[in-house]
């Protein structure tokens, strides 16, 4: 028996994700609108965790906010030299 | 050594759609990005945050027992419940909430193929509100260490060859060229790796759609690594939710008799003085 929820679902809408380079680490980017909200999400490829994220009321907005966001974490993680 | 496959704890995301809202089912979201959850989820689904719900606050351990029964209890969620969870990062912090169920014995706990990713992938609904849930009583078994390992039992490992040591993390983190994951905290001292261990990223688990590979395909995975049921297995990555992903393939999905995820992970054994090190 399911249970009688008050539930708002909406189905998000211009779901895309790509991959792209950002300060020398690959990066994927997820944007999709809820209502009226775009949502952006950035994750790195290797090890595949998200990290940064943003919302907009456009997508160009969202995902602006986002990458400024990922380029800042980014810049902060150091690289040590690869053993020899 | 016994193999024993369970595929009953892998559900897809049509089965949810289906049985998210039934009695005697509990959908829970755990994100590695705790504000997820309220970007939307799956309708009826309650999130739980892995920094604050799922771990011990002041000391560094898993969640207490008594913090974990007074979760589940306020989660609606009974020694009866079927717990299914999800999230982002391919099932990271879900893979970690499903090994601390284990650790305190929940019987029917699942985790959805493929997570948030597929979920959002589909176009499938997704729900801003809270349930509303009525509370339950929990009771909690006795921690089953047997699918844990501390500190101890790794340099044990380390130096006797007891058990294969498997390290989830990237390549990069595997050689010490970075402290951590892109974007994220570094929480070490040292980079590098455990002297002996195999790198088998935990992302080669998964398949681009966020859902695990075959047992056909993890099993020549593993494998191919010299990574087998017939010796005990102890993976680990930085904070141990990676390596719960990796312990729920080998137990779950392979079925190996004798795997157990060193939670402490490299943010311990990368800040202990003097710990021997590879890069």
């Amino acid at each position: 028996m399911n249970r009688d929820y008050e539930t708002q679902a909406m189905k998000p809408e211009e779901y895309s994700r790509r991959n792209q380079e950002l300060g020398g680490w690959a990066i994927s980017i997820e944007t999709y609108k809820l209502g009226d909200v775009y949502h952006c999400a950035i994750a790195s490829i290797d090890p595949g965790a998200r990290f940064a994220r943003a919302d907009g009321s456009t997508r160009e907005e969202a995902e602006a906010l986002a990458i400024e966001k990922a380029q800042r974490y980014l810049a902060q993680t150091r690289k040590f030299p690869a053993p020899s | 050594m016994m193999t024993n496959t369970l595929p009953g704890v892998l559900v897809t995301t049509d089965w949810v759609a289906q049985h998210a809202t039934d009695a005697g089912v509990r959908v829970v979201e755990v994100d590695v990005d705790t504000s997820a959850y309220d970007q939307g989820h799956v309708p009826g689904a309650i999130g739980w945050n892995w920094t604050t719900d799922l771990c011990d606050t002041v000391v560094r351990d898993i969640v207490p027992v008594k913090k974990l029964e007074a979760l589940l209890g306020a989660s609606g969620i009974g020694n009866k419940t079927t717990i299914v969870l999800y999230g982002d990062n391919n099932n990271w912090f879900a893979a970690w909430a499903f090994w601390q169920l284990k650790v305190y014995g929940h019987d029917d706990v699942r985790i959805m193929d493929g997570g948030r990713k597929k979920w959002l992938a589909e176009g499938r609904e997704l729900s801003t509100t809270k349930p509303a849930v009525e509370k339950a009583a929990y009771k909690a078994s006795a921690p089953d260490v047997s699918i844990r390992a501390f500190l101890p039992e790794v340099q044990q490992a380390m130096k006797a060859k007891s058990a294969r040591l498997v390290d989830v993390r990237g390549p990069q983190e595997f050689t010490g060229e970075i402290l951590a994951p892109p974007g994220l905290p570094e929480t070490c001292q040292r980079g590098g790796h455990i002297p002996g261990a195999r790198n088998i990223p935990w992302g080669k688990n998964c398949n681009d759609d966020g859902t695990f590979k075959s047992s056909e395909e993890l099993k020549a995975l593993y494998a191919s690594q010299g990574i087998t049921s017939d010796a005990p297995v102890i993976a680990y990555c930085r904070i141990g939710e990676r390596s719960s992903l990796t312990w729920f393939a080998l137990k779950y999905l392979l079925g190996f008799g004798d795997v157990k995820n060193y939670d402490g992970s490299w943010t311990e054994w990368g800040n202990l003085v003097g710990a021997p090190i590879e890069k």
